[in-house]
């Protein structure tokens, strides 16, 4: 199943039944030291009511691709480039009103600290109420009534009471709730959460990402999940793609991703990760190196100043030709099929499997 | 609330008791002897020394300065000139009028320019300010913003004459600019106040313009504005529910600084445009070393920006519910 | 320039073996004022951040200090280093009392005892060179290594794995993982022998915390230094630590070593917190499923704690008792030595999962009643 004869750059033809289908995606932004090439090619599709995990580090362009879906990066210092197509219709040339539409209502997103995404000058129940009144046509006392519905239902203990409550009288965790309510309140079709548990203790994360996964279930949205905790992502999603670097590296589900991955960049983020179950003595294996500069970003696969498996490769294809990802299970890499499988079950898993 | 006015206020009274121990000793400090300029060219030695002694001035400083207190919370009739109720700073060296009449006296006129003005001021200098933040990186915002540079880098004293110049001595579009009581003449007190008002405001306007922009903009970039853009609040309503209240915070706090200056005395503008305000006052309670007005003007402005601060803070728990419920 | 990091594996007896105690910490005490009242402000509560503790480090040793925000780990950092005073309890360092120690008695521990701090980007001084951050400790102290104090630099920089040759450069033109070994390289500057880690790299990406937790683990076996490891990670203490304590509410509920902590908890706090830790399962299906727990709400105040076991309002095994009598941290039946727990009703020691998932979430509970 992979693509890796497919000439470079050229865009996977758009998947007609997918739910959201982002194609050949570029963003770039200008800033004083020059341009910053946030997202570089990117394409992947969505289908109604599926996860969809994406995973990368700081700078990876995961955040950027998913603010672009619904337009919301500034347009001043922005240039987009590439198709995202929702349900067919394209959204990266729509018009501010159309998406306007779209926010909240069909697309909702759930932001990483609740405490500064929610706005310290209105109550909670009105933030909540808010769109639901310009979605739904409601009145404000039906909406009020609708988001103290929403709040018990991610639950906020006495919500009638804390509806009226302002986000600073709320604890970290009931942010987050108010936070999800306030994303399903017109019980949207797609929901970004963008790092949506970084910034919450463990006990409660589990609180809340089960929540969401009960919710869903209910709500039948689909998700676009962002983290860089790969843990997280393996409890989520249905689908991962792997970022690096402003492009996708590597995707599949999450069986094939995490359990068989492909990719250097994921066998390095496995490897450098330590978990519950590794053998606490084997040192961590740490990618070297730091991620590249996106001003100046490094020349063919850009993960190669990284790599340490270039020499497989042999010649000089992984600094000069970029790899391209195909649309079903597929890695970025210019490393053949066969090598990608031995170097896994050879050098990689044996490591991963290391029991104390 | 209540609780935070009344500790803020009782703050507020403790720091007004210091500041009159330091200007009473400083006044002390001050080279010169204010019988001595009262005493005339013909003095003599006996005279300067009835004069110390009318003044109240022969007595220990500590004793002087626990009379001038009682004086002012009470009252009293042991002044030569007559009965002074309270609050009493006592009669002027210089004029021998009433203290508390004479800044009862001028202070509507430092009301007038200064209420005026900052009416004015605020409306020219937000409504700018976010015409140019709403516009941002347009031709508009840029005109804008390079006025109000170009603007808040004069001062009152260059556009308050040129303004005379033009408006009034060459095409006579308006009044001398004068103060007349707005209960007796509305029409008058209105024309008289018209040039300061316009050459006070363009001034202040321009700082207003520049703050109410960049708080705006920054504003504009906190997280929670991005969250009520994605949940699909239009960009008017996200602008002017979400940015605009949270912009508010560093404008009032300015607001408060400038406006109880202001209160206080504008004393530029007084003596710009000949109007007899309470910046006028103080200069010449200083250069007579009245010691009895400087009190007064003194003490009076510090009660101003006092005041303006605690309805700043106020503001700041209307506007901040996280201030209000802290 | 990692390459380097990647270590053989450790002396094994440095587990089984602990020194002699380097740090002891008892009854260790830590309110903050909280100001209030009318009209005049006054003290009207305390938050209780760290509340009677009980540590112990041992030469040489890594020792971990997890709980979740608010728990007083970080505090309790900040106590050891003399950075916050205590208000009650006793810390002492190689058997000498440095509770109270004023400045001058404290001088020729202080340079035993360093910190490494979270955040690799205010900790570091802009406006200093490389070389004049991790010299400063040095001066401060009026140290004179042989072979005079930038010799010494270039040594540290090449310890932490970075380019002596930079010893002139600004911390700007360093990457976060880059910092954060120049924050390392100071804390060595004084060859201490207790570090004190606070969340040294949660501020990282994942691929380069990696780096620096090898670096670390590098400097404490090869220079057998102690360390007080401070983190909320518990997959990374766990990789970090030989002995780790949990705290809770300005409490420790358990401390053990590493293996009892992590695979036969006794304390339901411990349980939930491990249960919480989303996992990678790269193995599939040969691995036996962990136990699900989830609780309710977030942590109490600590500025009003619950009365007798502090964790009894979140927990599904409370009873009246837990309530009455604040349980004491002893060994309990069953326990290794040294595993001490702070419980009245203990769970199995077993993290394995159970017949029916622990849920006291009451969303959670609702929309899965539903499902079913």
């Amino acid at each position: 199943m992979t693509t890796l004869t497919k000439e470079a750059g050229a865009p996977v033809p758009a998947d007609a039944d997918a739910f959201l289908s982002v194609r050949d995606l570029h963003v770039s932004f200008k800033t004083e030291d020059g341009i910053v090439r946030a997202v570089d090619g990117l394409s992947f599709d969505l289908e109604r009511g599926r996860t969809l995990g994406i995973v990368g580090e700081s700078g990876s362009g995961k955040s950027v691709t998913n603010l672009t879906i619904l337009g919301l990066h500034n347009p001043m210092f922005t240039t987009v480039e590439g198709e995202i197509l929702l349900e067919g219709q394209e959204l990266t040339t729509a018009r501010e009103s159309e998406l306007e539409k779209l926010r909240g209502n069909k697309v909702a997103m759930i932001f990483q600290d609740p405490l500064t995404a929610l706005s310290p000058y209105y109550t909670v129940g009105r933030q909540i109420a808010e769109p639901y009144m310009k979605h739904m046509g409601a009145s404000k006392k039906a909406a009020w009534e609708r988001a103290v519905e929403m709040l018990g239902k991610v639950g906020i203990p006495n919500p009638k009471q804390r509806a009226k409550d302002y986000p600073h009288q709320f604890s970290g965790g009931m942010r987050q709730r108010a936070m999800i309510a306030m994303a399903l309140v017109c019980d949207p079709d797609l929901l970004i959460a963008d790092e949506p548990t970084t910034a919450l203790d463990v006990t409660v994360q589990a609180q809340i990402l089960d929540l969401l996964k009960d919710l869903q279930q209910e709500f039948g949205s689909a998700i676009i999940f962002i983290t860089h905790d790969l843990g997280v992502i393996a409890d989520m999603a249905d689908d991962i793609m792997v970022m690096y670097a402003g492009g996708a590296v590597e995707r599949g589900t999450v069986n094939e991703v995490l359990r068989a991955p492909q990719h250097p960049y994921t066998w390095g983020l496995l490897n450098s990760m330590p978990r519950l179950d590794s053998d606490p003595n084997a040192p961590l294996a740490p990618i070297p190196g730091t991620p590249p500069s996106l001003l100046n970003p490094p020349s063919g696969c850009r993960f190669h100043p990284r790599c340490t498996f270039q020499d497989r490769v042999g010649g000089t294809r992984c600094v000069t030709e970029a790899p391209s990802l195909g649309p079903d299970r597929s890695s970025a890499c210019h490393l053949t099929a066969e090598q990608k499988r031995t170097i896994f079950l050879e050098e990689i898993k044996p490591r991963l499997h290391q029991r104390p | 609330m209540l609780r935070f006015l009344v500790r803020r206020s009782l703050g507020a009274v403790v720091i007004l008791f210091l500041l009159s121990i330091v200007t009473f000793l400083l006044f002390f400090g001050m080279p010169r002897d204010p019988a001595l300029l009262m005493c005339g060219k013909t003095c003599t030695p006996a005279n300067l020394e009835n004069l110390h002694r009318v003044l109240g001035l022969d007595k220990p400083i500590p004793e002087q300065y626990w009379i001038f207190l009682k004086n002012l919370v009470m009252g009293s009739d042991d002044f030569a000139q007559g009965p002074c109720p309270a609050p009493c700073f006592g009669y002027s060296y210089h004029s021998n009028e009433q203290v508390w009449g004479t800044l009862m006296d001028r202070l509507p006129t430092t009301l007038s320019l200064t209420l005026g003005g900052a009416v004015c001021f605020l409306i020219i200098g937000l409504g700018t300010g976010l015409i140019a933040a709403w516009k941002r990186g347009t031709l508009v915002d840029k005109t804008f913003t390079a006025g109000a540079m170009v603007i808040s880098s004069m001062q009152i004293y260059f556009l308050g004459p040129l303004a005379l110049a033009i408006l009034v001595y060459q095409t006579h579009v308006f009044d001398k600019p004068a103060y007349n009581e707005f209960t007796e003449n509305p029409a008058a007190w209105f024309g008289g106040l018209i040039i300061p008002w316009v050459v006070l405001s363009t001034i202040f306007a321009s700082q207003y313009t520049r703050m109410a922009r960049s708080s705006m903009i920054e504003q504009l970039q906190e997280e929670h504005v991005r969250t009520a853009r994605a949940k699909g609040m239009s960009r008017r309503y996200v602008f002017f529910r979400y940015a605009w209240r949270g912009s508010l915070i560093p404008i009032v706090t300015i607001f408060g600084i400038d406006l109880g200056s202001l209160l206080g005395g504008a004393i530029i503008t007084e003596y710009t445009f000949g109007l007899p305000g309470l910046g006028r006052l103080a200069v010449e309670s200083v250069f007579f070393s009245d010691l009895p007005l400087l009190l007064g003007v003194m003490l009076f402005s510090a009660t101003m920006i006092l005041l303006c601060n605690i309805v700043v803070d106020a503001a700041y728990a209307f506007i901040d519910p996280r201030v209000r419920l802290a | 320039m990692t390459e380097d990091l990647v270590l053989p594996a450790p002396r094994e007896a440095a587990a089984d073996a602990p020194g002699e105690p380097l740090l002891v910490v008892e009854g260790l005490v830590k309110h903050f004022p909280v100001k209030g009242g009318f009209p005049i402000r006054r003290t009207v509560g305390q938050v209780q951040a760290v509340d009677g503790i009980d540590l112990t480090v041992h030469v040489g040793e890594s020792f971990g200090l997890v709980g979740e925000s608010g728990c007083g780990k970080s505090t309790t950092g900040r106590l050891i280093t003399k950075l916050l005073e205590p208000t009650r309890g006793t810390i002492s360092y190689r058997g000498k009392d440095i509770t109270h120690a004023r400045r001058k008695q404290l001088a020729p521990i202080r340079s035993e005892i360093q910190m490494i701090f979270q955040d690799p980007y205010s900790s570091l001084n802009p406006r200093q060179t490389v070389g004049k951050i991790i010299s400063g400790p040095m001066e401060v102290n009026g140290i004179h290594p042989e072979g005079g104090r930038e010799k010494r630099v270039r040594e540290l920089l090449e310890i932490v794995g970075l380019n002596p040759e930079h010893y002139n450069r600004f911390p700007h033109e360093f990457s976060g993982g880059q910092r954060q070994r120049i924050g390392v390289a100071r804390a060595l500057a004084l060859e201490p022998k207790l570090i004190v880690a606070d969340e040294p790299v949660s501020a990282l990406d994942v691929s380069i915390q990696a780096q620096v937790v090898n670096l670390l683990q590098k400097v404490q076996r090869e220079l057998g230094i102690a360390f007080l490891f401070i983190a909320h990670d518990l997959a990374v203490v766990r990789h970090f630590s030989q002995r780790v304590a949990v705290m809770y509410l300005g409490k420790v509920i358990e401390v053990g070593d590493r293996d009892s902590i992590y695979t036969r908890p006794r304390h339901p706090y411990t349980h939930a917190l491990l249960s919480a830790v989303p996992e990678v399962n790269v193995a599939g299906e040969d691995v036996p499923q962990r136990e699900r727990i989830r609780l309710a709400g977030d942590v109490p105040s600590p500025i009003a704690p619950p009365s007798g076991c502090r964790f009894r309002t979140r927990c599904w095994k409370a009873q009246d008792k837990c309530a009455a009598e604040e349980p004491p941290l002893v060994r309990l039946a069953g326990n290794h030595e040294g595993h001490l727990t702070a419980c009245h009703f203990p769970e199995e020691p077993t993290i394995e999962a159970r017949d029916k998932d622990i849920v006291l979430d009451p969303a959670l509970v609702a929309l899965e009643e539903t499902d079913d």
